[in-house]
């Protein structure tokens, strides 16, 4: 080993890296079980209930930009640190294609400022293949996790409604919040064309379910992460309790490497770089546990090489990096002239919607593989940066006394009365659909570049198919649809099939998964279905890497599930003397 | 000052006012939040964020002429009325003096918009946009203002009146005075309870009968929660 390297005294039972949904998962089930755990998180410490780092309840004008996202992706007050681009950590891409990489750099990483869509994976999600020959199945069935997503759901809290619909399968949910005006409008709307509609599933608790946590007090911001901890993320509904135990430690800014391997080619721990310091450090544990996301996941994986592992770690089958792929996404906006002028009281509500329309229609009676799920937004929001733009096209919408059409544009005293008599009444509406995985959307390490830690730095290569963009255009059709339906006013224009019917670029949903994949066979997968790695057997994966497949769901109660799932595992296999 | 618009105004005057309703908006108890302004970190910024918005604040980007010329423009965006102070009365020019730091990609076309502007009047009235009367202010503002009928050649002031209304308007609305104005009364711990009667009676909307014992009864909020085996609620 290096001269220069710093030992860490201690050897660890478990290592694990990322303190995210993944990541805090097993560092809560590993530390609870009495195992010694330490956590490498690669960006800062943090916790909303401390002033120093509170957004929530804050006004516009505190923030000297009024909230706009110049220096924060998703605005300024935003709990998220990190983004599509930070400074010294760049990657590249291959043969001018896209993928926009989001990185969260803190503890909890990107659960403190989702939208907390909790939606669980339905018995069709595992089993793709079988309906429509695409892709391929998972080796586990939903039978395998529903035991596990019942107790995410009694643990960290959920809202949503029983509905019985086979591939949405219900959960032990806590009582949904009634819907706010436009999305009372979108679901009339939406009936009347035989779209459901149904209270949306989000993990914000509108009851206690514990004594640590509080109930929601109705402010909206679970994108600025909550001070009373009311809503899931993993900082304060995992790591910490982590922490409680006693039998985990947590390192920040700390920034992993590579694993490293004994002489029979297990893993032994990992190396890190300190970014406070510019120094490589080194852990040393019985365990691996790689919870870093998707990509990141992926990358350290890549660079861990050595004689036993030429190729990066438990990669001989050369899958490792593979099948990454994001949600598809694209929105469209309208406007509701019964809104104009609208009474004004408080609807705030949860953070996000409080309705949604799960995935609907059968796939064999349209010309795309997939479904999506629509998720809705619109309402007197808290004014923000933004608020008052777009004046130059949208003030035709608004007439006056007399029924005229104000002019676009303009100035003075009615252009001022204008910005409030249309505040509140906008909607919006955005698909996230399902992608068919391919073997040649991937990362790899580019061979050229390092970041500023020394680290060689991730390739992309990704496109979308006829699949992803034929289902975009149908939800481009939908969404007219429904906003018609509504008697709300289109607005912009409708994408076409030179953009790609407004599909958004790979990664901007940020549901990245895949990299890692599961399955019974070695040669076309890099994990066992318990997130193992198949040529390291001490090394496991608890992000969204093991995915075989993202439903229309989102991500991070499937990640949390599984991740439960393989922590038993560890547990057990450990017990065992497997490892 | 505002002559195209004094027949609307007449009309829809006093109309903010009356609908300032503050229903459906109870106060929780049991909740105690520290909203105390401006800890040393602000807002709660990282060390790396406070230093780029000190690193900001003291640039100055606008020179003493240019600030001048937009403390004109931006009370004819927003000037007083019966509900609210104007832009000036709300900061604004301080707050788009930061934004064109922050975001770079409006310096270029807010510099250059207001020498377009200067150049304009130069040649029309044969004086600076400072020293023309309110008459030969409004005559070319009402030049460029309505994108919709401006003639081609007026399209450069448009496009520059667009992003600098833009800017008045965010930053205006943005502030306390303009948030009052705009009658939001959220951002404060509440208790969603669904849309007011009277106001799903106005468009003939109902809850879901289906939902009715589904949706959350707000007094059993702050008891923890159980299930029976199937998921339905029991405690």
């Amino acid at each position: 080993m290096p001269f220069n390297i710093k030992e860490q005294g201690n050897e660890y039972d478990v290592c694990i890296v990322g303190s995210g949904a993944g990541g805090g998962m097993s560092a809560k089930i590993l530390s609870e079980s009495g195992l010694k755990v330490i956590v490498l998180e690669a960006g800062s410490d943090y916790d909303p209930s401390k002033e120093e780092y509170r957004t929530q309840l804050r006004w516009p004008w505190e923030s000297p930009r009024r909230g706009a996202g110049t220096k924060r992706p998703f605005g300024d007050f935003d709990a998220c640190y990190g983004g599509w681009e930070i400074d010294g950590e760049p990657y590249t891409h291959k043969n001018d294609t896209k993928f926009d990489w989001w990185r969260a750099r803190m503890i909890g990483g990107r659960t403190n400022h989702w939208g907390r869509i909790s939606l669980r994976f339905g018995p069709l999600d595992f089993k793709a293949k079988d309906k429509d020959g695409l892709g391929d199945n998972w080796p586990i069935s939903y039978d395998d996790v529903k035991p596990y997503y019942d107790k995410v759901d009694k643990l960290i809290g959920i809202y949503g409604s029983k509905e019985g619909i086979y591939n949405e399968p219900d959960g032990f949910f806590l009582p949904p919040p009634k819907p706010r005006l436009h999305e009372m409008f979108i679901a009339r709307g939406a009936k009347k064309i035989k779209i459901p509609v149904i209270p949306s599933r989000l993990s914000i608790l509108t009851r206690k379910v514990n004594k640590e946590r509080n109930a929601c007090f109705f402010c909206a911001q679970c994108n600025r992460a909550c001070t009373i901890h009311g809503d899931f993320s993993s900082s304060t509904c995992l790591i910490q309790p982590a922490q409680k135990t006693g039998n985990a430690e947590v390192i920040t800014q700390a920034m992993v490497r590579e694993v490293t391997i004994d002489e029979n080619g297990n893993a032994n721990g990992v190396i890190y770089i300190n970014k406070t310091t510019m120094t490589e450090n080194r852990i040393k544990s019985k365990v691996v546990v790689l919870g870093a996301s998707a990509c990141e996941t992926a990358r350290i994986m890549l660079n861990s090489k050595s004689k036993y592992h030429a190729n990066g770690i438990s990669n001989s089958s050369g899958v490792l990096g593979r099948y990454l792929h994001d949600s598809t996404g694209t929105d469209r906006m309208g406007f509701l002239p019964e809104l104009v002028d609208r009474v004004r009281y408080n609807e705030d509500g949860t953070g996000g919607m409080h309705v949604y329309t799960p995935w609907w229609l059968d796939n064999k009676k349209l010309n795309f593989p997939r479904g999506y799920h629509i998720e809705y937004w619109g309402g007197m929001g808290m004014p923000s940066y933004g608020t008052g733009f777009g004046m130059d096209t949208s003030r035709q919408y608004l007439k006056d006394t007399l029924g005229n059409p104000s002019e676009n544009g303009g100035y003075g005293k009615n252009l001022k009365n204008d910005i409030r008599r249309i505040y509140g009444s906008m909607v919006g509406m955005s698909g996230r659909g399902e992608s068919i995985p391919q073997y040649d959307n991937y990362c790899e390490i580019d061979p050229d570049h390092v970041d500023k830690y020394g680290i060689p730095v991730l390739r992309f290569h990704y496109n979308w198919t006829e699949h992803e963009i034929k289902q975009a255009k149908h939800m481009h059709d939908t969404f007219e649809e429904i906003l018609t339906s509504m008697g709300a006013t289109l607005l912009g224009t409708k994408p076409t099939e030179e953009n790609q019917y407004g599909l958004l670029a790979p990664g901007r949903i940020i549901h990245e998964v895949g990299t890692t994949r599961m399955g019974d066979d070695p040669k076309k997968s890099v994990l066992n279905s318990f997130g193992q790695a198949h040529e390291c057997k001490n090394l496991f994966v608890v992000d969204g890497g093991s995915f075989v497949s993202q439903a229309d769901k989102n991500p991070t109660w499937t990640i949390l599930a599984l991740s439960w799932r393989t922590s038993d595992y560890i547990i057990d296999q450990l017990k065992k003397q497997n490892l | 000052m505002d002559r195209r618009e004094n027949l609307k105004i007449i009309l829809t005057s006093g109309f903010a006012t009356s609908l300032l309703l503050s229903i459906g908006c109870k106060p929780t108890p049991k909740i105690d939040i520290q909203t105390s302004q401006a800890p040393k970190n602000g807002y709660g910024r990282t060390p790396d964020e406070m230093e780029k918005d000190e690193k900001i604040m003291e640039e100055t980007f606008f020179t003493e002429k240019e600030l001048a010329m937009l403390g004109i423009l931006v009370d004819i965006i927003i000037p007083a009325d019966e509900v609210s102070g104007s832009a000036n009365d709300a900061d604004v020019v301080d707050f788009i003096e930061f934004m064109v730091k922050d975001y770079p990609p409006f310096q270029v076309p807010l510099r250059g918009g207001l020498m377009w502007l200067e150049n304009q009047c130069l040649s029309r009235y044969g004086v600076g946009f400072l020293d023309t009367n309110d008459g030969q202010k409004l005559e070319i503002i009402d030049m460029i203002a309505y994108p919709d009928k401006a003639e081609a050649n007026m399209k450069f002031g448009v496009r520059f009146f667009n992003t600098l209304r833009n800017l008045t308007c965010t930053g205006f609305f943005t502030t306390e005075m303009g948030i009052k104005d705009m009658g939001y009364l959220g951002n404060t711990p509440n208790q969603w309870d669904g849309v007011p009667e009277e106001v799903m009676a106005k468009f003939g909307l109902n809850l879901d009968e289906k939902y009715k014992d589904v949706y959350l009864k707000l007094d059993t909020q702050h008891t923890i929660v159980s299930w029976d085996e199937n998921g339905n609620i029991i405690g």
